[in-house]
């Protein structure tokens, strides 16, 4: 589905991503792990041309998207969502219409479609009597629970996630989790950059682990975590998992 | 001479209230489009600096609006007004309050300018990539996520720069417009006692810029209340 080769990202004269390769499945679920400053969130935010790639290509459904127009680019970006570590809700707009907001703008749902829309959504995301409730009113999961609502209500193809669980409290830390378990069972693809090992292990197609702009290992789960070969990675894994 | 004959002389004889009240409503009829011209002025170069800081576009545009702001600021307004009337319009039959509307209008639009697109940077550069990431191009990102935003925030400032504008307006005397102050000034000129016809013009003023201050406050608390929603 989504295919990336020799993907290099330099900002000024640094170097952040040194040649990626990268190769993810429909319905897969990969799992970045790394150091900060690694390049992680960069790699994921060139798959949505949040960043765009200095070299290298991507390519998205059988299509090159490293060289597309403006407007193509957000045709891209509404087929992929994206869950920020800090939920940016729009604070300004109920819960229901942040969710609403994007798919009636783009013409996709007309504003009857799209309000049922958003009502189902928050009855999968466990808010059904928040919808016009503000940001503001909601705790740090519930509010990456809307924001996660918000992404799914484009239907879209892959979900990026970077860093969901950063910026919440720890007793949060579970319902997002849990959210992002039930929408990988219900099939969906997802690139999810984080430091929760026990979901990486859970739910995990395959791990990547990056560091210094190269993705230095890359396995199925189980191999990755109980027989890491890369020396950084074991030395990583010895200070995360204690 | 006391009080009353003071007053008499002052405001009653000759309908010289005429003279504060016809500049009252000069100084607001100039204030108020001036206000117009400023804000309308002021976004349209507040949206263009901030788009040219966020996408690197409109470097011309840009440009030509940094050298605005910096003439507009870096002069004083009464050499703008002048400057205006007798340069600009020179050789222009044109109405003097018309000519004040316009060059207050466009210092205004500077210090307005300078105050939206500080309400536009101060968003969290985390809302525009939500609204980008959702698809939204850069304009509809602008129109219902960083705009409605900004605004709330700048308000206040927004309602300030109108009544410094108010006050400034008092040196349109500079090119002959019977305003407030010009008014309260003829009539000194023509009674000989200067006292009561500027305190007048002062308290006027001081009135409206109170009223003006109450209602910002009124707006304010309003707007935080919103937020502690
Ligand atoms: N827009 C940017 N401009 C300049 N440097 C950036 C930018 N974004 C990221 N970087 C740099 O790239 C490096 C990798 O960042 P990032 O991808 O956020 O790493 P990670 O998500 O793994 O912590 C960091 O050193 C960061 O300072
Ligand atoms: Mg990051």
């Amino acid at each position: 589905m989504i295919d990336v080769k020799g993907l290099r990202k330099t900002f000024g004269d640094q170097e952040i991503l040194k040649g990626i390769d990268a190769h993810i499945e429909k319905g897969e679920k990969i799992v970045i792990i790394g150091p900060s400053g690694s390049g992680k969130s960069t790699f994921i935010r060139c798959l949505n041309l949040m960043e765009i790639p200095t070299a290298g290509t991507i390519t998205f459904d059988g299509k090159d998207i490293t060289h597309l127009n403006s407007k193509e680019i957000n045709m891209v970006r509404q087929r992929m969502g994206m869950v920020f570590q800090h939920f940016n809700l729009f604070p300004h707009l109920t819960v229901k219409k942040n969710i609403t907001l994007a798919p009636v703008m783009l013409g996709l749902m007309s504003k009857e479609e799209a309000s049922k829309k958003a009502d189902e959504l928050l009855e999968r995301v466990g808010l059904p009597d928040k919808a016009n409730e503000y940001p503001k009113q909601l705790s740090g999961g519930q509010k990456q629970r809307v924001a996660i609502a918000r992404s799914l209500a484009m239907n879209p193809e892959v979900m990026l996630f970077d860093e969901p669980t950063s910026a919440l409290d720890p007793e949060m830390v579970g319902e997002v989790l849990l959210l992002m378990k039930q929408l990988a069972e219900d099939g969906m693809t997802m690139v999810v950059v984080t430091h929760e090992m026990g979901f990486a292990r859970e739910v995990a197609s395959r791990v990547l682990f990056m560091a210094d702009g190269n993705i230095l290992e890359e396995n199925t789960p189980d191999r990755f975590f109980t027989n890491p070969k890369n020396q950084r990675l074991k030395d990583f894994l010895s200070k995360v998992i204690s | 001479m006391d009080l009353m004959e003071s007053i008499r002389q002052n405001f009653i004889d000759e309908d010289r209230w005429k003279y504060l009240f016809d500049g009252l409503m000069t100084t607001l009829l100039i204030t108020l489009f001036a206000v117009l011209i400023g804000l309308a002025l002021g976004f349209l170069v507040a949206i263009i600096r901030s788009t040219h800081l966020k996408t690197g576009k409109l470097t011309i545009l840009d440009f030509f609006c940094k050298i605005y702001l910096a003439v507009i600021r870096g002069t004083p307004v009464v050499v703008q007004l002048l400057i205006t009337y007798f340069v600009i319009f020179g050789s222009v039959d044109i109405s003097k309050v018309l000519v004040a509307i316009l060059a207050f209008g466009i210092n205004s639009g500077a210090y307005v300018a300078e105050i939206v697109r500080g309400g536009i940077m101060s968003i969290d550069n985390g809302q525009f990539e939500a609204g980008r990431s959702l698809g939204l191009n850069y304009r509809q990102t602008m129109q219902r996520i960083i705009m409605p935003q900004a605004l709330k925030t700048v308000l206040p400032a927004l309602a300030n720069e109108a009544i410094v504008l108010l006050k400034e307006t008092s040196v349109a005397g500079y090119i002959a417009i019977a305003d407030l102050t010009k008014g309260g000034d003829i009539i000194r000129s023509q009674t000989f006692s200067p006292f009561l016809p500027l305190i007048s013009v002062a308290l006027i003023y001081l009135v409206i810029v109170l009223f003006l201050t109450h209602m910002t406050g009124k707006l304010e608390r309003r707007l935080a209340a919103n937020d502690r929603r």
